[in-house]
């Protein structure tokens, strides 16, 4: 007999859960924002090459096909989009494979919204609320810009130092061999171990101005200061964690399908596994998206934060380990 | 042996990292959310006991260890090598060099049960069972109804251990021990 067949979190939790979740759905309604849902199937995966997608095999109206689960419901989202929804958010159940530990659990609840119309910063702003909904002693906002933690805590600029200075202080501060590693795998481990944990202590940090490599499916802008080209999103943390994602949405068609196709390049050349192509969504670009911000926030880590608990886990009725 | 990639390690498992069998401690997941994933993990060098902290990119592996605990009883030692029988009725003895035997040298006792490590069938490491029944061969008088107060004096016990105990034990009695600490329970 098994013993382990308890939930993660406790029932108090739970209805504690169930009430940020309320909370956030009246949040929405308030503010117009239609609730939707969107197939955790697709014929399409994402092509990230950090994101790796559970596929399976099942009888559609075409016969026997590969379906993927997605990792968030950004592409039949923004389908409805350029269907004409106007702003919509949804409280999505995501699948990442291999995504299994304190903060996360191979699916998760990731609560997406779409603002057409928007500027990055007005969702900053919104997201802020959002937040502090659930969080309202989370201290003051703090927008930086993706270069000045990296100054302050490694002396370093991220945009401009020689990527075998980089290589050197990574592999110093991960003790690994970063020696063969690109630049974006660097500034990665780099955010992941030293910056990240400095964030979100006391105030609500907002970090913009990503390098346009890390761009996934935002824009690209030239930084008006000094001309380095940086990717419009924005990342929100709390108490060490990373809570929000949000992107001015990329809304070329010819662009994505780019952007597609060199992800699975990408992924060839790593020896991942290559990923079905959304050539709906680039068709749903083509037809017309209207310009504005999206965001994808990790409910299971806000409610973990809103009620003081240690990982995801604890606000889940059976994280995977037991499911 | 197998490799074992990140996404198999778990705390427990036992894996080869710079020519060493080590255990895993701690496995901890990072990742940026569009970002490339690690593990930060902490494995305990199953030699020298040191505990070392690395990152591994997601998707880099290590060789597993061929690391095997067993339970063996104390028999003797000759001076040189320390020697040890396993329980499973195999009667299969192992010698163990002084180094490997480290710390739990001031724990043995005949017949008691060690949990004695091998890494490609030589012995790395003992450890004593967390509780043992030890005879004081060495301490001041005790102090007659002195039962209760503190203070505490030092006593040198059959196995060569020096704990701390009541005033109120005398030589020739036998002693619970907690070899985790080397704290002094009760009388046996």
């Amino acid at each position: 007999m098994l013993n382990d067949w308890q939930p993660t979190a406790t029932i108090e939790t739970l209805r504690q859960r169930a009430r940020c979740l309320a909370e956030i759905r009246a949040f929405f309604a308030e503010r117009g924002v239609l609730e939707v849902e969107t197939p955790l199937l697709g014929h399409a995966g994402s092509t990230d090459l950090h994101l790796d997608s559970l596929s399976l095999t099942a009888t559609t109206p075409a016969g026997r096909e590969r379906l993927w689960l997605q990792t968030s419901p950004e592409f039949h989202m923004k389908r409805l989009l350029a269907a004409g929804s106007g702003p919509i958010f949804q409280l999505a159940r995501s699948f990442r494979d291999g995504e299994v530990g304190q903060r996360h659990n191979l699916e998760f609840t990731m609560l997406e919204w779409y603002r057409p119309g928007f500027s990055l910063t007005d969702l900053i702003d919104e997201t802020e609320a959002l937040i502090r909904l659930l969080l309202p002693d989370a201290g003051p906002r703090r927008l930086r810009r993706y270069r000045e933690p990296f100054r302050e805590h490694l002396g370093i600029d991220p945009f401009t130092t020689p990527l075998d200075e980089l290589r050197r202080l990574t592999s110093e501060h991960g003790n690994l061999d970063m020696a063969d590693s690109p630049r974006d795998d660097c500034l990665d481990l780099l955010m992941s171990l030293v910056i990240e944990p400095t964030l979100g202590h006391g105030s609500i940090d907002v970090i913009v101005d990503y390098p346009a490599s890390q761009a996934a499916l935002a824009r690209r802008r030239y930084d008006p200061e000094d001309g380095t080209e940086v990717a419009a999103r924005f990342e929100t943390y709390v108490q060490g964690l990373e809570l929000a994602n949000g992107y001015d949405e990329l809304t070329d068609g010819a662009e994505q399908a780019a952007r597609f196709a060199a992800d699975n390049a990408e992924r060839e050349k790593a020896g991942k596994p290559l990923v079905d192509v959304d050539m709906r969504l680039v068709a749903a670009l083509n037809a017309g998206m209207p310009e504005g911000s999206g965001v994808a926030l990790g409910v299971d880590r806000l409610i973990q934060l809103a009620l003081g608990k240690r990982s995801v886990a604890e606000v889940m009725a059976f994280a995977t380990a037991i499911c | 042996m197998a490799n074992y990639s990140t996404n198999e390690f778990k705390a427990g498992l036992k894996v080869m990292l710079d020519g060493d069998p080590c255990n895993i401690v701690e496995n901890e997941f990072v990742k940026p959310g569009k970002g490339q994933a690690f593990n930060r993990v902490k494995l305990r060098n199953l030699i020298t006991g040191r505990v070392w902290e690395r990152t591994f990119k997601s998707g880099e592996s290590l060789e597993g260890a061929d690391v095997l605990d067993l339970e063996m009883e104390y028999l003797y030692n000759d001076g040189d090598m320390w020697y040890f029988m396993r329980t499973d009725g195999s009667f299969e003895q192992y010698p163990v060099a002084k180094k490997a035997l480290g710390d739990t040298e001031k724990w043995l006792k005949e017949q008691v049960p060690y949990t004695v490590t091998l890494w490609n069938d030589n012995v790395i490491s003992v450890s004593p069972p967390n509780f043992i029944e030890l005879e004081v061969v060495e301490t001041d008088p005790g102090l007659k109804g002195d039962t209760a107060q503190g203070g505490s004096k030092p006593a040198t016990l059959s196995s060569g251990a020096v704990v701390k105990v009541p005033l109120f034990i005398n030589q020739g009695e036998v002693l619970k021990v907690d070899t985790r600490s080397g704290e002094y329970v009760s009388r046996a």
